[in-house]
């Protein structure tokens, strides 16, 4: 399997705080990589470093061969690059609809896709014509996942999609996420919630201090609890 | 936590009509203080008038500041660049300008006041270009910058026409009044009104029905997620900025005809009113901006009438007073 993403000694000082100590990371094609660790690992800064929000300092990062630490963040989302940041960042003051239409770009929405889209998340037809603002926590999130796969991507970047939502949404999250997986989609997944991580992750990498301490099979670590507890402190059936 | 499940009804969205009723409000209750009916409608047409030549000049502001965090405290050059420029055209078409026709007075102001648009917009670019690019996101060298280039503005106008104060009269067909039983309203405070609607109509229809519109407005909420997207934000900065500028130059125009003079500072006195007009209408708000100007108008205009000594501070406690009550501006957008 190619690795579709690759970073090697990837460093990142916001301010005058060095986050990224050096991360060498591959993400395969056509897999869900799961990026676990504590809070302050580095998870998000990691996600928003490929993005281009924050540059590197110094490190090599390579999309589908190209080199891409020092384009610029429209220039990443052009290469076929989603995001979907942990504050979900939809925009409050537009409606789902046009949310959806800056996110399509150049193209029109295509009619099958949003079918597909509305098809696990009928709230999104129902509030069509409503200001995003007016929406709930989980409405919000499943706009801002329905904005990063409204077009084909190659690479979709989520962060922590199923905090603060509740149980019966986080599983409409998962499946959704389940179903983009299986049309071949390539997810690099920050999550807390070990349910979710154990459905979704075919394989994992786990962050401290800025690095990556340990990469392997998502279900190898699932089945693991003392290696849980020695690199995220607790078990991950404690997140549950 | 979430507070309402996916297929949870919305709760119905609420107008926030406040704001909309607070001039509405402020003009009802100086009928009584002010006493005359004529008085106060000839008051509240000159608020109305001035409300909506500062809402020119503040409208370009308010979305630089709202979509890149920009403090500009040189806008005001572009104020004045506008009007300098209008006095170029004026100058050898005099004849045009005392005409007693309108279509022939219009055919020197428009042109006046394109060409102020044209000068002051490019003006934008450059500044955009030399002064703020280099200072993205420092807030500090913004002010020592802009405030650097307002003053290096104003000694090449003083340089380029002389410290002298430069009369630009009314065209004839705007002087005079329109009389309404005993109330007597001002022709060109007619005319600023109507450019004033105008302007802020056009801006509400590019943002609410144009995907150019769209960005803005995604923009002035969340600038990074916008880039997130894919679009290059930074283009569409210049394109705003430059549109503020031009903005600007027409506001410029249209004070310089009400005060009937140019000078290179006359931007000092106007600089104040569009801070404070950004400020209460909230970052980035059109919708506010345009609330803003007519309240500042109103207090500036009532207030002078009522208590003379109190109209030097009086948008300043305007300021105040919105403030405590909505902390981030009368339509807050962004919460920079």
């Amino acid at each position: 399997m190619t690795d579709l993403l690759k970073l090697s000694g990837v460093h990142t000082h916001i301010g005058r705080y060095h986050i990224l100590q050096g991360i060498d990371l591959a993400v395969p094609q056509g897999q869900v990589t799961m990026l676990l660790g504590r809070n302050g690992a580095g998870k998000t800064t990691t996600l928003r470093t490929i993005m281009g929000l924050w540059q590197a300092s110094s490190g090599e990062i390579t999309l589908d061969g190209m080199r891409i630490e020092s384009r610029a963040t429209p220039d990443i989302a052009r290469l076929g690059v989603g995001y979907v940041p942990e504050s979900m960042a939809v925009f409050s003051d537009l409606t789902v609809k046009e949310n959806l239409v800056l996110a399509a770009r150049d193209a029109a929405m295509d009619d099958k896709q949003l079918e597909w889209i509305f098809g696990f998340f009928p709230a999104l037809r129902r509030f069509w014509l409503s200001r995003a603002g007016s929406l709930s926590g989980g409405q919000k999130q499943m706009l801002s996942i329905a904005r990063a796969i409204i077009e084909p991507r190659k690479l979709l970047l989520i962060d922590e999609p199923t905090k603060g939502l509740a149980p019966a949404i986080v599983m409409a999250l998962i499946e959704c996420l389940k179903e983009i997986k299986r049309k071949g989609a390539t997810i690099l997944l920050v999550e807390q919630n070990f349910f979710a991580a154990r459905e979704l992750g075919d394989s994992v990498l786990v962050m401290d201090n800025g690095t990556i301490v340990h990469r392997g099979e998502m279900a190898a670590l699932a089945a693991d609890v003392p290696l849980q507890e020695r690199l995220l402190g607790l078990s991950l059936e404690a997140h549950q | 936590m979430t507070d309402l499940a996916a297929t949870d009804p919305l709760p119905k969205p609420r107008r926030d009509l406040a704001p909309i009723l607070l001039p509405i409000a402020l003009a009802l209750v100086m009928i009584p203080l002010v006493g005359s009916p004529s008085t106060w409608l000839t008051l509240t047409a000159a608020s109305l008038a001035m409300g909506m030549m500062i809402f020119i000049m503040a409208s370009g502001l308010t979305l630089v500041f709202g979509l890149m965090d920009v403090l500009n405290f040189g806008h005001g050059a572009f104020i004045a660049v506008g009007a300098y420029i209008a006095t170029l055209v004026f100058a050898p078409f005099v004849a045009s300008v005392q005409a007693d026709s309108l279509w022939v007075n219009l055919a020197v102001l428009a042109p006046a006041a394109l060409l102020s648009m044209a000068v002051s917009g490019a003006l934008g670019l450059v500044v955009e270009r030399v002064l703020i690019l280099p200072v993205y996101g420092q807030h500090l060298k913004q002010i020592l910058m802009t405030t650097g280039g307002l003053i290096v503005a104003e000694q090449t106008l003083y340089a380029l026409w002389g410290p002298q104060i430069i009369p630009m009269p009314l065209p004839t067909s705007l002087r005079g009044s329109f009389i309404l039983g005993d109330v007597a309203i001002a022709r060109y405070r007619v005319l600023a009104m109507l450019i004033g609607l105008a302007v802020f109509i056009a801006i509400q229809l590019v943002l609410n029905r144009t995907k150019l519109g769209l960005l803005i407005r995604a923009g002035v909420e969340n600038r990074e997620m916008v880039e997130a997207l894919g679009y290059r934000i930074r283009r569409l900065f210049l394109g705003v900025f430059m549109t503020g500028s031009a903005l600007a130059g027409l506001g410029g125009v249209m004070w310089a005809l009400y005060r009937e003079q140019v000078h290179a500072s006359m931007s000092d006195e106007l600089t104040v009113l569009i801070f404070v007009v950004v400020i209460i209408g909230g970052l980035g708000s059109i919708g506010g901006c345009f609330i803003g100007a007519i309240l500042v108008a109103m207090v500036a205009n009532y207030g002078g009438f009522l208590v003379p000594k109190l109209a030097l501070v009086s948008n300043i406690l305007l300021m105040v007073a919105v403030l405590m009550w909505r902390p981030r501006g009368l339509y807050a957008v962004t919460s920079r």
